[in-house]
């Protein structure tokens, strides 16, 4: 089980990463180093930075990105017995954006079923945290359907 | 021309008494000022609620992109901006002949910091330009063989120190140009064109307490290096820059250069001490810091540092009461990282996690100590939320996972 959930993982991530185009870094105007307050707040005032246990079986576990791209995330999240997403945590390695954007995921998937979670798209986080386009594939490095996909096979 | 000289003892005599002084070096600059209205941009559909009272600006610790007027150097300065405007290439009245003298003694000011003849200065407007007019055309003057060597004196990322008379000696033996780029050397390290054998010099006015928008390039006259002129008009500096030098900011080029020349032993012992209190309180509390570049060359008062599991930006903006700057990807407008950082082979992800830390000569103790402790803090912090620090903790090697690609 444990295997097959990880090679879902891996697929589930890389069908992820390659569906978003990443945008070209000469169509951008100047990186804006002004932080919104939203994406402050989110590293100010943490929710749900930590781990669940991974070993239980209704807790999936999604990991993307890599070190040597200065952007990796770790999303969790605990399925009840109906589907229901009642628990989420998140660890990330990344730039401010990054780590707000996975703030956020958490918490928008919290009271949602896994197939409502993922119609979550990486441009409605965006938005929400008024992220400048250069900032965009921060929040398209959600670990969030890998780990969304290894839970539905706890269920 | 009688008249002209006369004029110019007299006024030799007057400004002789009015230079920069050489008292002692005043301290204290309050960087933490209150402004009543913050005129950074910040984005309005976040000015929900205005501030009421005065604004608290960050601590500065970002001196290699740009420093602060030392206040001696705008007291020099102001004069040539309000009173003593004349061109300095006017030839027939007392406005043009004071200005150019104000000139010539600020490039009498530059040419004693780097043991240069004031002949062998020119004007620019910045250490950009210098750049260029050092390097066009060099190539084409000699052979196809390497022609030129081009070296930075102090990296501005990492703060190393180049041998710069070793090269200058290598050069020399084999007859080819040597040009450094010191930016962030002049006034900070002592540098001797004759010693080291430099043939053309960069040298930038806001990198050492000066103006912004001027600098100067040092050009050898014995052997003669001839360089082609950038930009064309009516010849002023020599043929090889036209256009007016603006005299004020010259003035406060020269000012600058003389107090450096004057402090650079006093600001080198007190940075490098700044810099060890820095670095050894930081290394003392947190694991995993590694200093970027050659500890033994190295300029003190540039310090960059990878924190190991966290990245750069984050710390950025978790540091948000300090203005610092980082070697990471995000920050860069290119999303690649330090090309310095990699060159040096510092690991992908350690170049994601670097800060340089900058101090300069209105750094105090106290601001040290303040970047030192919310520096802690914030590292732990996002230790806490690295999904890396938490694998490293459970004694997981990174090395040996194979992270998605993309």
């Amino acid at each position: 089980m444990a295997a097959a959930g990880a090679g879902r993982l891996r697929r589930a991530a890389s069908a992820l990463l390659l569906r978003s185009p990443r945008l070209p870094a000469r169509e951008l105007s100047a990186p804006a180093r002004l932080y919104h307050k939203k994406v402050v707040d989110h590293y100010e005032n943490p929710r749900n930075v930590g781990s669940l246990d991974k070993t239980s079986k209704n807790v999936g576990t999604g990991l993307v990105g890599a070190p040597a791209c200065g952007d990796v995330m770790k999303l969790q999240i605990q399925v009840d017995e109906k589907g229901k997403i009642v628990d989420a945590r998140f660890k990330t390695f990344g730039c401010g954006s990054a780590i707000a954007s996975s703030s956020l995921a958490t918490e928008w998937v919290k009271g949602k079923t896994v197939e409502e979670a993922l119609t979550i798209k990486n441009t409605d986080i965006a938005k929400e945290l008024c992220l400048p386009p250069v900032k965009l594939h921060c929040s398209r490095k959600e670990g969030m359907r890998n780990s969304l996909n290894a839970s539905m096979e706890v269920c | 021309m009688l008249l002209r000289a006369a004029w110019r003892r007299a006024a030799v005599a007057v400004t002789a008494a009015t230079g920069p002084k050489a008292a002692a070096p005043t301290r204290g600059l309050r960087l933490r000022v209150r402004d009543l209205a913050p005129q950074s941009a910040v984005p309005a559909d976040t000015a929900a609620v205005p501030e009421a009272g005065p604004v608290l600006r960050p601590l500065y610790m970002d001196v290699q992109a740009t420093t602060p007027l030392d206040p001696r150097v705008l007291d020099a300065m102001l004069p040539y901006l309000v009173n003593y405007y004349g061109n300095p290439h006017s030839r027939t009245h007392a406005y043009g002949w004071e200005s150019e003298a104000a000139m010539e003694r600020a490039r009498q000011q530059v040419a004693s910091l780097i043991g240069a003849d004031p002949r062998e200065i020119i004007f620019t407007s910045g250490a950009t330009e210098s750049n260029n007019i050092a390097i066009k055309e060099l190539e084409a003057a000699i052979q196809p063989d390497t022609s030129l060597v081009s070296v930075m004196t102090v990296n501005n990322e990492i703060g190393v120190k180049q041998p710069i008379a070793e090269i200058g000696r290598i050069c020399s033996s084999r007859k080819v140009y040597f040009h450094t780029d010191a930016a962030q050397a002049v006034g900070k390290i002592p540098l001797d064109v004759n010693d080291m054998k430099i043939d053309l010099m960069s040298i930038s006015g806001h990198k050492i307490y000066g103006p912004k928008g001027v600098g100067a390039v040092y050009i050898r006259r014995r052997p003669r290096v001839r360089v082609e002129a950038l930009q064309s008009g009516g010849g002023q500096e020599r043929g090889m820059r036209s256009g007016t030098v603006p005299t004020p900011l010259v003035v406060g080029l020269g000012a600058a250069c003389e107090v450096a020349q004057q402090e650079m032993e006093y600001d080198h012992k007190r940075i490098s001490k700044l810099a060890e209190r820095l670095i050894q309180n930081i290394m003392k509390s947190l694991p995993d810091v590694v200093m970027n570049g050659d500890p033994e060359h190295h300029y003190p008062g540039c310090i960059n540092l990878s924190f190991a599991y966290v990245e750069g930006e984050s710390l950025l903006m978790a540091l948000k009461d300090v203005a610092l700057s980082s070697g990471s990807a995000c920050t860069s407008a290119s999303l690649e990282p330090s090309y310095v950082l990699r060159a040096i082979g510092t690991d992908e992800d350690l170049a994601h996690s670097s800060i340089r830390f900058g101090i300069g000569r209105f750094t105090t103790e106290e601001e040290v100590d303040y970047t030192v402790e919310k520096c802690i803090q914030h590292v732990k912090r996002l230790r806490e939320m690295s999904p890396l620090w938490e694998m490293v903790q459970d004694g997981i090697d990174l090395k040996s996972i194979k992270w998605t690609q993309h």
